[in-house]
């Protein structure tokens, strides 16, 4: 006889796991190595690699996102370091006004940034790439500040302390004391914008940005109904994400879980 | 001293990078001018428009209606897989935190697109019925639920469940009155962050949606495209009235949260 016990609760949820993220991306395999007579093929692959158009979408959407991430960390470490370091007592307040960006729509949010450089360089055409990185930044910067303020602000103070103490000018202390310890946060922080601006092309569709990314290209596809183009698109930027996800979990050892705490 | 005048004007200025644009924005729409730096006089056009044009508000209610059954179908499905695989086997257990971490670290894009294949192109399903929009936002939301969950489950005291099943109580009954109360902090934060991702997602969203149905993320995006000056505007007031609603939201629920911290002491 079926005894209810607490455990059976995860069997709707693993349904759903399978029929709704497993099933979907199998489909895709299927069709990345398929044509549209449902032929096995390496064609869509090889298409891909040989054309220069989608190894250039490939280079430049690389280029946004690392300049981007480059960019956030510059801004976000400093800003992080002062608010985890600092005696203010309101620090949790100033830590709360750069995170609640996070919670306003994003296209809002580039709607404002898209009038603001409408103003100061009249006419966006001007200026695409520098434009796609101002957009990127401000719409990512959020999600750079807080893991590495969490990270940071764990950090124990005895240990810096320790480091004066035996003779390490500030300097020294930073490089050898609290980078390698912020290391966590900044690999976490660098996943959650890095990958994500690899796909976001509406930043710059709503920056008249024509160049496409990565994400332009899934979007073009759709919309031309090339399933297994758009499924070539998907796995490769699914292997990104694997090889960027086993890296970083090898470097941060168990911060999988800091997108969820960190929202 | 010099320190902190540059650690204060690095935070001033990095806090004005993120805000101008918004205040500017909002201090506009409340003018007659359609461009930023045109000098117009006061007006509340912007916000009449927004708040009398039926498009408008069908797009409006419609993006919080789904966010809310997208949340609730999403806190549900993620407790019961949260509890469930926290006491399971070990396999069950690791197959659900990885099949959970997926859509976590995929591109939504990318999760979109493969959803829309499977449901839309291999099984024909219409996407005028909502279901593939819905099944979208869930795969989106329910694993955060499920990761906020599990960190409470881990700091809860097993014993205490243990105890009610050894003074009687059904395993429902300890599931309701023991393990619930104690996680329900994770299940609020779950739901929120359900909610944000849900009024905050474009991807998955366009991939999905019926043709007819738009949100605020897909229905912003083809207006700034369009040519429509008056609801641009609108949409000036609208980025205003939500930067609003979320610092009161923020405000309030810091000011309770100090107050129980208070409360502790």
């Amino acid at each position: 006889m079926f005894r209810f016990s607490r455990k059976h609760l995860c069997i709707p949820y693993a349904v759903f796991l399978i029929l709704f993220v497993i099933a979907p991306l199998l489909v895709v395999i299927y069709y990345a190595f398929t044509n549209g007579q449902g032929e096995f093929t390496l064609n869509n692959f090889a298409n891909f690699f040989t054309d220069s158009n989608t190894i250039g979408t490939l280079l430049y959407s690389m280029f946004i996102a690392l300049i981007t991430t480059a960019i956030c960390l510059f801004i976000a470490y400093p800003v992080a370091y002062i608010l985890a370091r600092s005696n203010f007592k309101k620090k949790s307040v100033l830590l709360i006004l750069f995170i609640v960006p996070m919670w306003i729509n994003f296209t809002l949010r580039i709607t404002a940034v898209k009038e603001i450089l409408t103003f100061l360089e009249g006419n966006l055409a001007y200026y695409p790439f520098l434009n796609t990185i101002i957009g990127m930044t401000y719409d990512f910067l959020p999600f750079m500040i807080l893991p590495l303020y969490t990270t940071l602000e764990k950090i124990d103070n005895k240990l810096i302390e320790a480091s004066y103490d035996l003779g390490a000018n500030p300097a020294t202390t930073f490089v050898k004391v609290t980078l390698p310890l912020s290391l966590p946060g900044i690999i976490s922080g660098v996943t959650m914008v890095f990958l994500p601006v690899m796909t976001n092309y509406v930043v710059l569709d709503m920056l008249y940005n024509s160049t496409y990314i990565m994400g332009s290209l899934i979007g073009s596809y759709f919309n031309a109904y090339d399933w297994n183009n758009g499924s070539i698109i998907s796995i490769i930027l699914l292997a990104i994400i694997f090889v960027v996800t086993i890296i970083t979990n090898r470097l941060g050892n168990g911060s999988e879980e800091s997108r969820g705490a960190v929202l | 001293m010099i320190k902190k005048i540059f650690s204060a004007s690095w935070i001033l200025i990095v806090l004005l990078f993120m805000y101008l644009p918004i205040i500017i924005l909002a201090v506009y729409s409340f003018t007659k001018s359609t461009t930023i730096g045109a000098i117009r006089e006061f007006s509340l056009n912007n916000y009449k428009t927004l708040f009398t044009t039926e498009e408008l508000l069908t797009m409006i209610l419609g993006t919080f209606l789904l966010a809310i059954v997208v949340s609730v179908i999403a806190v549900l499905l993620g407790t019961m897989g949260a509890i469930g695989s926290f006491y399971s086997s070990k396999f069950s257990k690791g197959f659900v935190r990885t099949s959970n971490q997926i859509p976590v670290v995929n591109a939504d894009v990318v999760t979109g697109f493969s959803i829309c294949v499977l449901l839309i192109v291999v099984l024909g399903v219409d996407k005028s019925t909502y279901i593939p929009l819905i099944v979208g936002q869930v795969v989106l939301c329910a694993p955060f639920v499920y990761l906020s969950i599990v960190p409470k489950l881990k700091q809860m005291d097993n014993h205490l469940y243990e105890a009610a099943l050894d003074l009687g109580a059904t395993p429902t009954q300890a599931l309701f009155k023991i393990i619930i109360p104690q996680i329900i902090p994770g299940i609020i934060s779950g739901f929120m962050l359900s909610i944000t991702l849900s009024l905050d997602d474009y991807f998955i969203t366009t991939y999905t949606k019926p043709a007819t149905f738009d949100t605020i993320s897909t229905y912003v995006v083809n207006a700034t495209k369009g040519a429509q000056t008056s609801i641009k505007t609108a949409l000036w007031a609208l980025s205003t009235v939500i930067f609003v609603l979320v610092f009161i939201v923020v405000i309030v629920s810091n000011i309770n949260a100090s107050r129980k911290a208070g409360e502790k002491k």
